[in-house]
Protein backbone atom coordinates (compact mmCIF):
# COMPACT_ATOMS: atom_id res chain seq x y z
CA UNK A 1 0.00 0.00 0.00
CA UNK A 2 2.39 2.11 1.31
CA UNK A 3 4.53 1.12 -1.74
CA UNK A 4 1.66 2.47 -4.72
CA UNK A 5 1.37 5.51 -2.87
CA UNK A 6 5.24 6.16 -3.66
CA UNK A 7 4.52 4.93 -6.82
CA UNK A 8 1.59 7.20 -7.61
CA UNK A 9 3.12 10.44 -6.54
CA UNK A 10 6.12 10.11 -8.17
CA UNK A 11 4.22 9.40 -11.08
CA UNK A 12 1.70 12.47 -10.63
CA UNK A 13 4.57 14.89 -9.61
CA UNK A 14 5.71 14.42 -13.26
CA UNK A 15 2.62 14.86 -14.74
CA UNK A 16 2.94 18.04 -12.34
CA UNK A 17 6.09 18.74 -13.72
CA UNK A 18 5.95 18.47 -17.04
CA UNK A 19 3.02 20.83 -16.64
CA UNK A 20 5.01 23.27 -14.93
CA UNK A 21 8.01 23.13 -17.90
CA UNK A 22 5.83 23.97 -20.63
CA UNK A 23 5.11 27.78 -19.65
CA UNK A 24 2.94 28.52 -22.72
CA UNK A 25 0.52 25.44 -22.21
CA UNK A 26 0.20 25.53 -18.50
CA UNK A 27 -1.41 29.60 -19.03
CA UNK A 28 -3.65 28.11 -21.35
CA UNK A 29 -4.56 25.02 -19.50
CA UNK A 30 -5.52 28.11 -16.79
CA UNK A 31 -7.47 29.91 -19.67
CA UNK A 32 -8.79 27.07 -21.81
CA UNK A 33 -10.75 28.07 -24.84
CA UNK A 34 -14.19 26.94 -22.91
CA UNK A 35 -13.99 30.77 -21.05
CA UNK A 36 -14.42 31.61 -24.62
CA UNK A 37 -17.47 30.12 -24.68
CA UNK A 38 -18.70 31.66 -21.88
CA UNK A 39 -17.57 35.46 -22.15
CA UNK A 40 -18.39 35.85 -26.19
CA UNK A 41 -21.28 33.10 -26.23
CA UNK A 42 -22.82 34.56 -23.31
CA UNK A 43 -22.71 37.76 -24.06
CA UNK A 44 -23.22 37.37 -27.94
CA UNK A 45 -26.72 35.23 -26.97
CA UNK A 46 -27.63 37.94 -23.98
CA UNK A 47 -30.32 39.04 -26.00
CA UNK A 48 -30.65 36.30 -28.37
CA UNK A 49 -32.29 34.50 -26.27
CA UNK A 50 -35.05 34.08 -24.76
CA UNK A 51 -35.31 33.77 -20.82
CA UNK A 52 -38.60 32.44 -20.98
CA UNK A 53 -37.28 29.58 -22.86
CA UNK A 54 -33.52 28.87 -21.18
CA UNK A 55 -35.64 29.51 -18.20
CA UNK A 56 -32.94 31.58 -15.85
CA UNK A 57 -32.26 34.98 -14.72
CA UNK A 58 -30.65 35.51 -18.22
CA UNK A 59 -28.67 33.43 -20.71
CA UNK A 60 -24.95 33.51 -18.96
CA UNK A 61 -26.23 32.27 -16.11
CA UNK A 62 -28.08 29.62 -18.40
CA UNK A 63 -24.64 28.65 -20.29
CA UNK A 64 -22.29 29.10 -16.62
CA UNK A 65 -23.34 25.39 -15.69
CA UNK A 66 -22.91 24.22 -19.35
CA UNK A 67 -19.61 25.79 -19.58
CA UNK A 68 -18.16 24.29 -16.46
CA UNK A 69 -19.42 20.41 -17.46
CA UNK A 70 -17.90 21.20 -21.81
CA UNK A 71 -14.49 21.64 -19.60
CA UNK A 72 -14.65 18.44 -17.97
CA UNK A 73 -15.62 16.86 -21.22
CA UNK A 74 -12.62 18.75 -23.34
CA UNK A 75 -10.26 17.67 -20.02
CA UNK A 76 -11.61 14.31 -19.61
CA UNK A 77 -11.17 13.78 -23.46
CA UNK A 78 -8.01 14.66 -23.56
CA UNK A 79 -6.99 13.13 -20.29
CA UNK A 80 -4.99 9.98 -22.19
CA UNK A 81 -3.28 11.83 -24.92
CA UNK A 82 0.22 11.93 -22.59
CA UNK A 83 0.08 8.24 -22.08
CA UNK A 84 -0.54 7.98 -25.85
CA UNK A 85 2.75 9.82 -26.37
CA UNK A 86 4.33 7.62 -23.86
CA UNK A 87 3.44 4.78 -25.12
CA UNK A 88 4.30 5.85 -28.71
CA UNK A 89 8.03 6.84 -27.74
CA UNK A 90 8.73 4.07 -25.10
CA UNK A 91 8.26 5.90 -22.05
CA UNK A 92 5.33 3.52 -21.20
CA UNK A 93 7.45 0.53 -21.71
CA UNK A 94 10.24 2.00 -19.44
CA UNK A 95 7.68 2.53 -16.68
CA UNK A 96 6.15 -1.07 -17.63
CA UNK A 97 9.43 -2.82 -17.02
CA UNK A 98 10.06 -1.76 -13.07
CA UNK A 99 7.74 -3.36 -10.23
CA UNK A 100 5.29 -0.88 -9.91
CA UNK A 101 1.32 -2.09 -9.78
CA UNK A 102 -0.12 -1.65 -13.41
CA UNK A 103 -2.68 0.77 -12.07
CA UNK A 104 -0.16 3.26 -10.87
CA UNK A 105 -0.24 4.90 -14.12
CA UNK A 106 -3.78 5.47 -14.45
CA UNK A 107 -4.12 6.66 -11.04
CA UNK A 108 -1.55 9.29 -11.34
CA UNK A 109 -3.68 10.41 -14.44
CA UNK A 110 -6.71 10.41 -13.11
CA UNK A 111 -5.26 12.18 -10.17
CA UNK A 112 -3.53 14.92 -12.61
CA UNK A 113 -6.45 15.28 -14.83
CA UNK A 114 -8.89 16.00 -11.86
CA UNK A 115 -7.02 18.46 -10.23
CA UNK A 116 -6.39 20.53 -12.82
CA UNK A 117 -10.50 20.18 -13.84
CA UNK A 118 -11.12 21.14 -10.52
CA UNK A 119 -8.89 24.24 -10.66
CA UNK A 120 -10.53 25.11 -13.96
CA UNK A 121 -14.16 24.99 -12.90
CA UNK A 122 -12.96 27.24 -9.88
CA UNK A 123 -11.78 29.60 -12.69
CA UNK A 124 -15.18 29.63 -15.01
CA UNK A 125 -17.28 30.43 -11.56
CA UNK A 126 -14.72 32.78 -10.92
CA UNK A 127 -15.33 34.63 -14.43
CA UNK A 128 -19.16 33.65 -14.45
CA UNK A 129 -18.89 35.72 -10.68
CA UNK A 130 -17.24 38.62 -12.96
CA UNK A 131 -20.38 38.75 -15.12
CA UNK A 132 -22.84 39.08 -12.19
CA UNK A 133 -23.25 35.05 -12.11
CA UNK A 134 -23.27 33.93 -8.68
CA UNK A 135 -24.17 30.26 -7.33
CA UNK A 136 -27.31 30.40 -5.28
CA UNK A 137 -26.35 27.26 -3.16
CA UNK A 138 -23.22 29.01 -2.50
CA UNK A 139 -20.00 27.28 -1.15
CA UNK A 140 -21.54 23.62 -0.88
CA UNK A 141 -22.97 24.23 -3.73
CA UNK A 142 -19.85 24.58 -5.71
CA UNK A 143 -18.07 21.52 -3.76
CA UNK A 144 -20.82 19.71 -5.22
CA UNK A 145 -20.46 20.97 -8.73
CA UNK A 146 -16.94 20.46 -8.43
CA UNK A 147 -17.93 16.23 -7.29
CA UNK A 148 -19.93 16.21 -9.74
CA UNK A 149 -17.59 17.12 -12.61
CA UNK A 150 -14.81 14.74 -10.78
CA UNK A 151 -17.55 12.00 -11.59
CA UNK A 152 -18.22 12.75 -15.38
CA UNK A 153 -14.43 13.30 -15.53
CA UNK A 154 -13.62 9.69 -14.44
CA UNK A 155 -15.60 8.09 -17.03
CA UNK A 156 -14.27 10.20 -19.47
CA UNK A 157 -10.34 10.34 -18.99
CA UNK A 158 -11.26 6.28 -18.76
CA UNK A 159 -12.48 6.31 -22.34
CA UNK A 160 -9.45 8.68 -23.59
CA UNK A 161 -7.06 5.86 -22.06
CA UNK A 162 -9.00 3.24 -23.37
CA UNK A 163 -8.46 5.24 -26.50
CA UNK A 164 -4.65 6.01 -26.37
CA UNK A 165 -3.90 2.11 -25.41
CA UNK A 166 -5.72 1.07 -28.12
CA UNK A 167 -5.44 3.36 -31.34
CA UNK A 168 -2.52 2.30 -33.35
CA UNK A 169 -1.20 5.99 -34.19
CA UNK A 170 -2.15 9.25 -32.57
CA UNK A 171 -3.25 10.66 -35.69
CA UNK A 172 -6.43 8.20 -35.40
CA UNK A 173 -6.80 9.50 -31.42
CA UNK A 174 -6.91 12.93 -32.46
CA UNK A 175 -9.68 12.77 -35.40
CA UNK A 176 -12.02 10.61 -33.13
CA UNK A 177 -11.67 13.44 -30.44
CA UNK A 178 -12.15 16.15 -32.84
CA UNK A 179 -15.23 13.95 -34.22
CA UNK A 180 -17.21 13.11 -30.87
CA UNK A 181 -16.50 16.65 -28.70
CA UNK A 182 -18.77 19.27 -30.70
CA UNK A 183 -21.74 16.50 -31.14
CA UNK A 184 -21.54 16.21 -27.22
CA UNK A 185 -21.67 19.66 -26.75
CA UNK A 186 -24.44 20.45 -28.93
CA UNK A 187 -26.36 17.15 -28.02
CA UNK A 188 -26.38 18.13 -24.81
CA UNK A 189 -28.42 20.68 -22.29
CA UNK A 190 -25.65 23.22 -22.54
CA UNK A 191 -26.37 25.54 -25.18
CA UNK A 192 -30.38 25.06 -25.32
CA UNK A 193 -32.50 23.18 -22.03
CA UNK A 194 -33.99 20.07 -23.62
CA UNK A 195 -37.52 21.43 -23.75
CA UNK A 196 -36.20 23.85 -26.39
CA UNK A 197 -34.66 21.60 -28.60
CA UNK A 198 -35.70 19.97 -31.97
CA UNK A 199 -37.07 16.64 -31.19
CA UNK A 200 -34.66 14.54 -33.15
CA UNK A 201 -31.57 16.17 -31.47
CA UNK A 202 -33.61 15.82 -27.92
CA UNK A 203 -33.84 12.49 -28.67
CA UNK A 204 -29.84 12.04 -28.56
CA UNK A 205 -29.18 14.52 -25.94
CA UNK A 206 -31.18 12.35 -23.50
CA UNK A 207 -28.77 9.32 -24.23
CA UNK A 208 -25.84 11.81 -23.34
CA UNK A 209 -24.57 11.45 -19.74
CA UNK A 210 -23.75 15.20 -20.18
CA UNK A 211 -27.36 16.58 -20.38
CA UNK A 212 -27.73 15.00 -16.89
CA UNK A 213 -24.57 16.69 -15.48
CA UNK A 214 -25.36 19.86 -16.91
CA UNK A 215 -29.06 19.78 -15.94
CA UNK A 216 -27.71 19.08 -12.14
CA UNK A 217 -24.83 21.76 -12.12
CA UNK A 218 -27.85 24.46 -13.70
CA UNK A 219 -30.05 24.70 -10.89
CA UNK A 220 -27.01 24.06 -7.94
CA UNK A 221 -25.87 27.72 -10.00
CA UNK A 222 -29.18 29.50 -10.58
CA UNK A 223 -31.70 28.32 -8.51
CA UNK A 224 -30.84 26.72 -5.24
CA UNK A 225 -31.07 23.47 -3.22
CA UNK A 226 -34.52 22.29 -3.43
CA UNK A 227 -34.79 22.34 -7.38
CA UNK A 228 -30.95 21.26 -7.60
CA UNK A 229 -31.02 17.71 -4.97
CA UNK A 230 -33.59 16.00 -7.10
CA UNK A 231 -31.57 16.28 -10.25
CA UNK A 232 -28.24 16.04 -8.33
CA UNK A 233 -29.81 12.43 -7.21
CA UNK A 234 -30.25 11.32 -10.93
CA UNK A 235 -26.94 12.48 -12.26
CA UNK A 236 -25.40 10.95 -9.69
CA UNK A 237 -26.54 7.45 -10.75
CA UNK A 238 -26.37 8.03 -14.28
CA UNK A 239 -22.93 8.94 -13.69
CA UNK A 240 -22.72 5.80 -11.21
CA UNK A 241 -23.47 3.62 -14.24
CA UNK A 242 -21.32 5.98 -16.41
CA UNK A 243 -18.40 5.38 -14.44
CA UNK A 244 -18.71 2.09 -14.07
CA UNK A 245 -19.26 1.11 -17.62
CA UNK A 246 -15.99 3.33 -18.33
CA UNK A 247 -13.85 2.06 -16.12
CA UNK A 248 -14.34 -1.80 -17.12
CA UNK A 249 -14.15 -0.46 -21.01
CA UNK A 250 -10.84 1.23 -20.13
CA UNK A 251 -9.27 -1.78 -17.32
CA UNK A 252 -10.33 -4.03 -20.61
CA UNK A 253 -8.07 -1.96 -23.17
CA UNK A 254 -5.33 -1.19 -20.23
CA UNK A 255 -4.61 -4.71 -20.18
CA UNK A 256 -5.31 -5.78 -23.43
CA UNK A 257 -2.27 -3.44 -24.04
CA UNK A 258 0.15 -3.99 -21.42
CA UNK A 259 -0.60 -7.04 -19.79
CA UNK B 1 20.03 -29.80 -9.17
CA UNK B 2 22.60 -26.80 -10.84
CA UNK B 3 21.85 -22.91 -9.91
CA UNK B 4 19.48 -21.85 -12.88
CA UNK B 5 20.86 -20.18 -15.85
CA UNK B 6 20.57 -16.33 -15.76
CA UNK B 7 18.13 -16.67 -19.05
CA UNK B 8 16.13 -19.30 -20.15
CA UNK B 9 13.68 -19.21 -23.09
CA UNK B 10 11.82 -22.35 -23.97
CA UNK B 11 9.86 -22.50 -27.81
CA UNK B 12 8.91 -19.23 -27.05
CA UNK B 13 6.32 -17.55 -29.87
CA UNK B 14 5.22 -14.25 -30.42
CA UNK B 15 2.29 -14.12 -33.03
CA UNK B 16 0.63 -10.84 -33.92
CA UNK B 17 -2.63 -10.79 -35.40
CA UNK B 18 -1.55 -13.23 -37.84
CA UNK B 19 2.07 -12.39 -38.17
CA UNK B 20 4.62 -14.29 -36.27
CA UNK B 21 7.09 -12.28 -34.76
CA UNK B 22 9.31 -14.62 -33.00
CA UNK B 23 8.97 -18.29 -34.11
CA UNK B 24 9.39 -21.13 -31.38
CA UNK B 25 13.12 -19.30 -30.01
CA UNK B 26 14.73 -21.32 -27.51
CA UNK B 27 18.23 -19.76 -25.78
CA UNK B 28 20.04 -19.70 -22.67
CA UNK B 29 22.27 -16.93 -21.53
CA UNK B 30 24.71 -17.96 -19.10
CA UNK B 31 25.88 -15.86 -15.62
CA UNK B 32 28.06 -13.05 -16.38
CA UNK B 33 28.02 -13.45 -20.32
CA UNK B 34 27.09 -10.39 -22.59
CA UNK B 35 24.72 -11.72 -24.77
CA UNK B 36 23.60 -10.39 -28.45
CA UNK B 37 20.28 -10.26 -30.21
CA UNK B 38 21.90 -9.34 -33.78
CA UNK B 39 19.23 -9.08 -36.70
CA UNK B 40 17.73 -6.18 -39.34
CA UNK B 41 14.71 -4.45 -37.96
CA UNK B 42 11.44 -6.89 -37.47
CA UNK B 43 13.40 -9.76 -37.19
CA UNK B 44 12.34 -10.04 -33.58
CA UNK B 45 15.03 -9.31 -31.71
CA UNK B 46 13.38 -6.36 -30.11
CA UNK B 47 9.88 -8.89 -29.58
CA UNK B 48 12.20 -11.26 -27.59
CA UNK B 49 13.64 -8.36 -25.72
CA UNK B 50 10.02 -7.10 -24.52
CA UNK B 51 9.05 -10.64 -23.42
CA UNK B 52 11.94 -10.97 -21.38
CA UNK B 53 11.70 -7.24 -19.53
CA UNK B 54 8.27 -8.98 -19.02
CA UNK B 55 6.13 -5.89 -20.80
CA UNK B 56 4.95 -8.46 -23.63
CA UNK B 57 3.24 -11.76 -23.16
CA UNK B 58 4.11 -14.32 -25.30
CA UNK B 59 2.09 -16.34 -27.43
CA UNK B 60 3.19 -19.83 -26.36
CA UNK B 61 6.64 -20.83 -24.59
CA UNK B 62 8.27 -19.79 -21.26
CA UNK B 63 11.32 -17.62 -20.25
CA UNK B 64 12.76 -17.73 -17.09
CA UNK B 65 15.04 -15.17 -15.46
CA UNK B 66 17.13 -16.42 -12.98
CA UNK B 67 14.24 -19.25 -12.72
CA UNK B 68 11.54 -17.05 -12.22
CA UNK B 69 8.93 -16.88 -15.08
CA UNK B 70 8.55 -13.88 -16.75
CA UNK B 71 4.49 -14.13 -16.94
CA UNK B 72 3.94 -15.64 -13.75
CA UNK B 73 5.88 -14.06 -11.72
CA UNK B 74 6.41 -10.86 -13.50
CA UNK B 75 6.69 -8.64 -10.84
CA UNK B 76 9.78 -10.69 -9.07
CA UNK B 77 11.40 -10.36 -12.59
CA UNK B 78 11.28 -6.77 -12.78
CA UNK B 79 13.18 -6.41 -9.29
CA UNK B 80 16.21 -8.19 -10.90
CA UNK B 81 16.46 -6.49 -14.24
CA UNK B 82 17.50 -3.01 -15.29
CA UNK B 83 16.24 -2.24 -18.52
CA UNK B 84 18.00 1.05 -20.82
CA UNK B 85 15.56 1.89 -23.18
CA UNK B 86 15.82 3.48 -26.98
CA UNK B 87 17.28 7.06 -26.54
CA UNK B 88 13.51 8.34 -27.47
CA UNK B 89 12.22 6.87 -24.44
CA UNK B 90 12.80 10.14 -22.53
CA UNK B 91 10.73 12.77 -21.21
CA UNK B 92 12.45 15.90 -22.52
CA UNK B 93 10.97 17.85 -19.96
CA UNK B 94 12.91 16.54 -17.32
CA UNK B 95 15.97 16.95 -16.44
CA UNK B 96 18.08 13.91 -15.91
CA UNK B 97 18.37 13.76 -12.28
CA UNK B 98 14.35 13.91 -12.49
CA UNK B 99 13.72 10.84 -14.08
CA UNK B 100 16.23 8.90 -12.07
CA UNK B 101 14.08 10.28 -9.14
CA UNK B 102 11.00 9.40 -10.71
CA UNK B 103 12.76 6.00 -10.83
CA UNK B 104 14.03 5.32 -7.44
CA UNK B 105 9.93 5.73 -6.50
CA UNK B 106 9.14 3.67 -8.66
CA UNK B 107 11.75 1.04 -7.50
CA UNK B 108 10.48 1.83 -4.01
CA UNK B 109 14.07 3.32 -2.63
CA UNK B 110 14.64 5.12 0.57
CA UNK B 111 15.13 8.58 -0.18
CA UNK B 112 18.33 8.79 1.25
CA UNK B 113 19.29 5.57 -0.10
CA UNK B 114 18.25 6.93 -3.70
CA UNK B 115 19.91 9.95 -4.00
CA UNK B 116 23.29 8.62 -2.64
CA UNK B 117 22.79 5.97 -5.33
CA UNK B 118 21.81 8.47 -8.33
CA UNK B 119 24.94 10.50 -7.02
CA UNK B 120 27.16 7.33 -7.85
CA UNK B 121 25.63 6.71 -10.96
CA UNK B 122 25.76 10.31 -12.53
CA UNK B 123 29.26 10.09 -11.70
CA UNK B 124 29.34 6.71 -13.24
CA UNK B 125 27.99 7.56 -16.95
CA UNK B 126 29.82 11.00 -16.62
CA UNK B 127 26.84 12.92 -16.84
CA UNK B 128 26.74 14.79 -13.08
CA UNK B 129 27.57 18.33 -14.71
CA UNK B 130 23.90 17.97 -16.99
CA UNK B 131 21.95 16.24 -14.27
CA UNK B 132 19.99 19.18 -13.63
CA UNK B 133 18.88 20.59 -17.36
CA UNK B 134 16.18 19.09 -19.26
CA UNK B 135 16.60 16.29 -21.07
CA UNK B 136 15.40 18.22 -24.21
CA UNK B 137 19.18 19.72 -24.61
CA UNK B 138 20.76 16.64 -24.45
CA UNK B 139 22.65 15.03 -27.41
CA UNK B 140 22.30 11.53 -28.15
CA UNK B 141 25.54 10.54 -26.35
CA UNK B 142 24.08 11.94 -23.30
CA UNK B 143 20.56 10.72 -23.56
CA UNK B 144 21.97 7.65 -23.55
CA UNK B 145 24.51 7.92 -20.50
CA UNK B 146 20.90 8.93 -19.04
CA UNK B 147 19.46 5.61 -20.03
CA UNK B 148 22.42 3.84 -18.74
CA UNK B 149 22.35 4.93 -15.58
CA UNK B 150 18.03 4.25 -15.30
CA UNK B 151 19.08 0.77 -16.11
CA UNK B 152 21.62 0.64 -13.70
CA UNK B 153 19.81 2.20 -10.52
CA UNK B 154 17.49 -1.09 -9.54
CA UNK B 155 21.43 -2.36 -8.86
CA UNK B 156 20.12 -5.45 -11.40
CA UNK B 157 21.54 -8.66 -11.66
CA UNK B 158 20.24 -8.68 -15.40
CA UNK B 159 20.66 -5.68 -17.45
CA UNK B 160 18.58 -5.10 -20.85
CA UNK B 161 19.65 -2.69 -23.05
CA UNK B 162 17.85 -2.09 -26.44
CA UNK B 163 19.71 -0.96 -29.50
CA UNK B 164 22.56 0.93 -27.14
CA UNK B 165 24.43 2.91 -29.62
CA UNK B 166 21.75 3.43 -32.16
CA UNK B 167 22.24 6.25 -34.36
CA UNK B 168 25.69 7.72 -31.93
CA UNK B 169 28.33 9.10 -32.99
CA UNK B 170 31.74 7.54 -33.31
CA UNK B 171 32.94 8.67 -29.97
CA UNK B 172 30.10 8.03 -28.25
CA UNK B 173 29.78 4.18 -29.18
CA UNK B 174 32.81 3.40 -27.92
CA UNK B 175 32.11 5.24 -24.89
CA UNK B 176 29.07 3.09 -24.45
CA UNK B 177 30.92 -0.29 -25.26
CA UNK B 178 33.32 0.85 -23.00
CA UNK B 179 30.75 1.03 -19.82
CA UNK B 180 28.92 -2.11 -21.31
CA UNK B 181 32.23 -4.18 -20.78
CA UNK B 182 33.32 -2.49 -17.27
CA UNK B 183 29.72 -3.74 -16.04
CA UNK B 184 30.34 -7.21 -17.45
CA UNK B 185 34.04 -6.94 -15.55
CA UNK B 186 31.82 -6.57 -12.52
CA UNK B 187 29.96 -9.69 -12.65
CA UNK B 188 26.46 -8.20 -14.45
CA UNK B 189 24.79 -10.57 -17.16
CA UNK B 190 24.05 -8.17 -19.63
CA UNK B 191 21.74 -8.98 -22.96
CA UNK B 192 21.36 -6.50 -25.84
CA UNK B 193 20.09 -6.13 -29.58
CA UNK B 194 21.76 -4.79 -31.82
CA UNK B 195 21.48 -4.50 -35.95
CA UNK B 196 25.57 -3.48 -35.93
CA UNK B 197 27.63 -6.24 -37.05
CA UNK B 198 31.02 -4.67 -35.42
CA UNK B 199 28.83 -3.90 -32.08
CA UNK B 200 28.29 -7.73 -32.13
CA UNK B 201 31.68 -9.01 -32.62
CA UNK B 202 33.33 -6.57 -30.57
CA UNK B 203 31.08 -6.40 -27.62
CA UNK B 204 29.29 -9.32 -27.59
CA UNK B 205 30.48 -13.14 -25.50
CA UNK B 206 27.78 -14.66 -27.78
CA UNK B 207 25.34 -14.33 -30.26
CA UNK B 208 21.91 -15.42 -31.61
CA UNK B 209 21.44 -14.38 -35.33
CA UNK B 210 17.77 -13.18 -35.19
CA UNK B 211 15.71 -13.60 -38.87
CA UNK B 212 12.12 -13.61 -39.13
CA UNK B 213 11.42 -14.46 -36.22
CA UNK B 214 13.69 -17.36 -35.57
CA UNK B 215 17.26 -18.19 -34.77
CA UNK B 216 19.50 -19.55 -37.20
CA UNK B 217 22.81 -19.38 -35.83
CA UNK B 218 24.18 -19.13 -32.24
CA UNK B 219 27.79 -18.86 -30.50
CA UNK B 220 30.65 -16.77 -29.49
CA UNK B 221 31.68 -14.61 -32.88
CA UNK B 222 34.79 -16.56 -33.25
CA UNK B 223 33.15 -19.83 -33.48
CA UNK B 224 30.50 -18.48 -36.01
CA UNK B 225 32.89 -17.31 -38.25
CA UNK B 226 35.27 -20.66 -37.77
CA UNK B 227 32.25 -22.60 -38.75
CA UNK B 228 31.85 -20.76 -42.63
CA UNK B 229 35.47 -22.87 -42.91
CA UNK B 230 38.14 -21.01 -43.33
CA UNK B 231 39.25 -17.77 -44.89
CA UNK B 232 37.39 -16.46 -48.27
CA UNK B 233 38.55 -15.85 -51.50
CA UNK B 234 36.21 -14.17 -53.31
CA UNK B 235 37.00 -14.18 -57.31
CA UNK B 236 34.77 -11.57 -59.86
CA UNK B 237 35.16 -12.81 -63.24
CA UNK B 238 34.57 -10.42 -66.65
CA UNK B 239 33.26 -13.12 -68.70
CA UNK B 240 31.64 -15.28 -65.81
CA UNK B 241 29.52 -17.29 -67.83
CA UNK B 242 27.91 -20.28 -66.04
CA UNK B 243 30.38 -22.72 -68.28
CA UNK B 244 33.22 -20.76 -66.83
CA UNK B 245 32.60 -20.84 -63.63
CA UNK B 246 31.82 -24.79 -64.00
CA UNK B 247 35.15 -25.21 -65.39
CA UNK B 248 36.64 -23.28 -62.94
CA UNK B 249 35.30 -24.55 -60.16
CA UNK B 250 36.37 -28.08 -61.41
CA UNK B 251 39.93 -27.11 -61.68
CA UNK B 252 39.98 -25.74 -58.34
CA UNK B 253 38.69 -28.36 -56.55
CA UNK B 254 41.77 -30.25 -57.33
CA UNK B 255 43.85 -28.10 -55.13
CA UNK B 256 45.20 -28.97 -51.36
CA UNK B 257 44.35 -25.95 -49.56
CA UNK B 258 40.75 -24.99 -51.01
CA UNK B 259 38.16 -26.47 -48.81
CA UNK B 260 34.83 -25.08 -50.34
CA UNK B 261 33.44 -23.09 -53.27
CA UNK B 262 30.18 -21.56 -53.78
CA UNK B 263 29.33 -19.33 -56.48
CA UNK B 264 28.84 -15.78 -56.03
CA UNK B 265 27.69 -13.04 -58.29
CA UNK B 266 29.71 -12.90 -61.43
CA UNK B 267 31.93 -15.11 -59.64
CA UNK B 268 33.19 -17.44 -56.72
CA UNK B 269 34.02 -17.31 -53.26
CA UNK B 270 36.42 -19.80 -52.41
CA UNK B 271 37.17 -21.14 -48.65
CA UNK B 272 40.84 -21.80 -47.94
CA UNK B 273 42.91 -22.71 -44.96
CA UNK B 274 45.51 -19.54 -45.68
CA UNK B 275 46.45 -17.25 -48.69
CA UNK B 276 49.85 -17.54 -48.93
CA UNK B 277 50.16 -20.81 -51.02
CA UNK B 278 46.44 -20.20 -52.21
CA UNK B 279 46.26 -16.74 -53.45
CA UNK B 280 49.10 -17.30 -56.02
CA UNK B 281 47.71 -20.69 -57.23
CA UNK B 282 44.09 -19.63 -57.63
CA UNK B 283 45.55 -16.95 -59.87
CA UNK B 284 47.29 -19.58 -62.09
CA UNK B 285 44.61 -21.54 -62.27
CA UNK B 286 42.54 -19.02 -63.31
CA UNK B 287 44.73 -18.19 -66.01
CA UNK B 288 45.14 -21.67 -66.92
CA UNK B 289 41.41 -22.49 -67.78
CA UNK B 290 41.51 -19.06 -69.55
CA UNK B 291 39.04 -16.83 -67.37
CA UNK B 292 39.41 -13.39 -67.11
CA UNK B 293 39.92 -11.57 -64.16
CA UNK B 294 38.20 -8.91 -63.25
CA UNK B 295 39.32 -8.64 -59.41
CA UNK B 296 40.52 -10.64 -56.45
CA UNK B 297 39.51 -9.87 -52.61
CA UNK B 298 40.84 -12.17 -49.54
CA UNK B 299 39.48 -11.33 -45.98
CA UNK B 300 39.12 -13.18 -42.76
CA UNK B 301 35.53 -14.52 -42.58
CA UNK B 302 33.57 -11.26 -40.68
CA UNK B 303 30.57 -11.79 -38.52
CA UNK B 304 28.68 -10.39 -42.20
CA UNK B 305 29.83 -13.17 -43.68
CA UNK B 306 27.89 -15.54 -41.06
CA UNK B 307 25.24 -13.20 -41.15
CA UNK B 308 24.97 -13.80 -45.16
CA UNK B 309 25.36 -17.78 -44.75
CA UNK B 310 22.60 -18.38 -42.13
CA UNK B 311 20.29 -15.45 -43.66
CA UNK B 312 20.90 -15.32 -47.28
CA UNK B 313 21.44 -11.61 -46.97
CA UNK B 314 23.35 -8.97 -45.85
CA UNK B 315 23.04 -6.61 -42.84
CA UNK B 316 22.91 -3.65 -45.45
CA UNK B 317 22.41 -0.96 -42.17
CA UNK B 318 25.87 -1.19 -40.90
CA UNK B 319 28.04 1.79 -39.96
CA UNK B 320 31.86 2.31 -41.49
CA UNK B 321 33.35 -0.51 -39.00
CA UNK B 322 35.46 1.34 -36.20
CA UNK B 323 38.81 -0.64 -36.88
CA UNK B 324 39.65 -3.90 -38.90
Amino acid sequence: MNEQIQEVLALTNRWVKRLSREKFSMLFTLIQPMLFWLIFFGNLFQRAADVQVVQAPNYMSFLAAGVVVMTVLNNGLAGGVDLLFDKENGFLERLMATPIRRSSVILSRFLFVMAITGMQILVILGVAFLFGVSAETGILGIALILVLGMLFGIGLTSISMAMAFSVKSHGDFFSVLGFLSLPMIFLSSALVPLVAMPGWMQFFAIFNPMTWVIDAVRPLIISGWSEALPQVGIALVVLIAFDALCLYGGAKAFKRSVG
Amino acid sequence: MSAPAAIEVTNLSKTYDTVDAVKNLSLTVQHGEIFGLLGPNGAGKSTTLRILITTLSPTTGTATILGHDVVKEADTVRRLIGYVAQERAIDRFLTGREHLLLLADLYHLKKDEALARIETLLKLVNLEEHADRVAKGYSGGMKRKLDIACGLLPNPKILFLDEPTLGLDVQSRLNIWDHVRKLKEQGMTIVMTTNYLDEADQLCDRIAIIDRGEIRAIGSPKDLKASLGGDGIWLTLSDATPEALDQLTTALQGLPFVRGIRPRENGLDIRVDGPEKALPAIMETTTKVGCLLDGIEYHRPRLDDVFVAHTGRSLTNEPAPLEA
